[in-house]
């Protein structure tokens, strides 16, 4: 039963191992990567709904009590997080075919993708803090594989910058721990929450945050070190980026949420406040980034920022609404990055180019591709029946409630400036003359994964009654440290 | 002991971000192994270095040293090893396709 818990990363590992063993049968592959993602998809939804109706499922690896080996809490949070990834995943999964080039195909991509999602998966999953810098690296490492693929000079370029940032990073990541190890003597979360909270974060602890702090920031892209993210988001396919945007800087935040809420929770007025200030430069220099540029890739790659920004505001309010704005918006944004990731690489394949000036008049050849689009942009800016609005109305309303005035004026006005900003794609692209030059290009295939992501988002939004009690538990349980040592340590 | 060893991993640390601010790509791959070189020694010197047998179960031995951070580094040390071998290899790529080993040169093109 327990067990269960270790399902969503060991699945997408076998799948990727098998799929190494016969690269080059194509139809094989595709066939295989889509049974595969579908019967993890339906597995990881089995496993939500447990957790949702009996609580979280702890699991000890290797039967070896909780501080001593590696757990695996598959909690409320946690299991939201893999099951969108999942949703992901299957889309993905549909969408690649039509989208790479089948040398790329026969290059491991679907391994390297399952491995990914392995990664992600053991990421949100992990109850240990090495053990979360493991998952970091299986992810990462997939990650750079993929976006090398193909070995075009611009990618090369790109990703050698990438690389090195993530290296860097990931050392810092390594010495936080071992400072954090000397001091209160454990890497299991459980545990070093429970030492935190005997010492009420005394002395080094606070700086031990930050420097985590600093680490999942560079992982997640936020306000002085988001440099390296839109170039190295661009460059590989769709498809790629796709995953990116959705999963890899989700990662980060979701370590944030993690680290912020269960084990630096004793010195909120100096870290939550500095939270506050990044989010809202985050806001600010992503939103110029997205209106800076002509390219509807970057548009997108930029856009990535401010909603990372919203998500940390949320964390620093800290409280009930905010975090449940918080927890409601990164499942929201997880979903329409990928939507708008997939919309905006179909533009590209159509138009030839990613250049907005270049081509003009789109609607009149896939009018259904600018519907969705138009209705993507409404759900990313937030307009009222679609999810933004909710996550966002909870985020400012928590805001309010604490007294942060200019946080809310800066996230009203970066939220216009987003919905101005993916405009622009509609109006600049798909509105105009009739271009008679344009090659029209069938989009088989490739709609039916934007139409599955979108019409789940909408519900997300629409079904907001349905979908709230369990955000709201989630904060809840969140904003209560005590319920998840007490369920690891089980005392 | 830890102090001396702490020194030396500062030395390893400044000097490996002195190497990830140079141009040329190969002083910036030496400058990541030195990093990654100072980390691990640090993890080494935070699990405390007091004398004792190393650990392996010995009868009548009392005093080990501590095995966790040695398995963390154990650990460390193969990833950093897997992620140096790719940095190297995608350098060697891209300074063939670029025909530059100088990162100034290797600013991605907007419009290309």
């Amino acid at each position: 039963m327990s067990n269960l818990a270790v399902l969503p990363i060991i699945i997408p590992l076998i799948a990727g191992i098998i799929l190494a063993f016969f690269p080059k049968k194509l139809v094989l592959i595709r066939f295989l990567t889509k049974v595969f993602s579908i019967i993890n998809l339906v597995t990881v939804s089995y496993i939500t709904w447990t957790v949702f109706t009996s609580g979280s499922i702890i699991m000890e690896t290797g039967g070896w009590d909780a501080p001593f080996g590696i757990v695996l809490v598959a909690d409320s949070l946690a299991i939201l997080l893999v099951f969108t990834t999942n949703i992901l995943a299957v889309a993905c999964a549909f969408y690649a075919p039509y989208s790479l080039t089948n040398r790329k195909e026969q290059y491991y991509f679907y391994s390297f993708f399952f491995f990914l999602i392995s990664g992600v998966s053991g990421a949100f999953l992990t109850g240990d803090l090495f053990n979360l810098f493991v998952f970091f690296e299986v992810l990462l490492m997939a990650s750079y594989a993929l976006i090398v693929l193909g070995g075009e000079k611009v990618q090369l370029q790109e990703s050698i910058k990438y690389v090195l940032i993530n290296l860097f990073s990931s050392i810092l990541f390594v010495t936080a721990i071992a400072f954090l190890y000397s001091v209160v003597g454990t890497v299991n979360m459980a545990q070093i929450a429970q030492r935190v909270q005997d010492v009420e974060q005394q002395g080094i602890l606070t700086t031990i945050g930050i420097l985590l702090f600093f680490v999942f920031a560079t992982k997640a892209a936020l306000f002085p070190l988001y440099y390296w993210m839109p170039k190295s988001y661009f460059v590989p396919n769709p498809v790629i980026s796709a995953l990116f945007g959705a999963l890899l800087t989700k990662v980060g935040i979701y370590s944030i949420i993690r680290v912020f809420s269960l084990i630096f929770v004793y010195k909120i007025d100096l870290t939550h406040e500095m939270f506050i200030w990044i989010a809202g430069l985050s806001m600010i220099f992503g939103i110029i980034g997205a209106l800076s540029t002509n390219n509807i890739k970057l548009i997108v790659a930029y856009n990535i920022i401010p909603a990372i920004g919203f998500i940390l505001m949320g964390i620093g309010i800290f409280n009930e609404d905010s975090m449940s704005g918080s927890v409601y918006y990164l499942i929201h944004d997880m979903l329409i990055k990928t939507t708008l990731f997939l919309i905006v690489g179909t533009i590209t394949y159509v138009a030839g180019t990613s250049d907005l000036r270049k081509f003009s008049g789109l609607i009149h050849y896939y009018p259904l591709l600018g519907w969705l689009l138009f209705v993507a942009a409404f759900v990313l800016a937030g307009i009222p029946p679609f999810s933004g609005f909710i996550g966002k109305l909870l985020l400012l309303k928590g805001a309010l409630s604490s007294g942060e005035i200019a946080i809310v004026i800066i996230g009203l006005l970066s939220s216009l400036l987003i919905l101005y900003s993916i405009m622009k794609i509609f109006i600049k692209g798909f509105w105009g003359e009739k271009d008679e030059s344009l090659e029209h290009k069938s989009t088989k295939g490739l709609i039916a994964p934007i139409v599955f992501l979108l019409s789940l988002s909408v519900m997300l939004g629409i079904g907001a009654e349905f979908v709230y009690p369990s955000i709201e538990s989630i904060s809840a349980y969140l904003l209560n440290p005590e319920v998840y040592i007490d369920s690891v340590l089980k005392e | 002991m830890e102090i001396i060893i702490s020194i030396l991993a500062g030395t390893l640390f400044a000097t490996g971000i002195y190497n990830l601010l140079q141009k040329q790509l190969l002083r910036i791959i030496i400058g990541t192994v030195l990093l990654s070189h100072g980390a691990h020694l640090f993890i080494l010197t935070m699990g405390k270095l007091k004398t004792g047998a190393p650990p392996i179960l010995i009868e009548g031995v009392n005093e080990y040293t501590d095995p966790l951070p040695q398995a963390l580094i154990l650990t460390s040390i193969v990833i950093s090893f897997g992620i140096t071998s790719l940095l190297l290899v995608l350098a060697y790529r891209t300074v063939n396709e670029n025909n530059t080993d100088n990162m100034e040169q290797l600013r991605g093109n907007e419009h290309e």
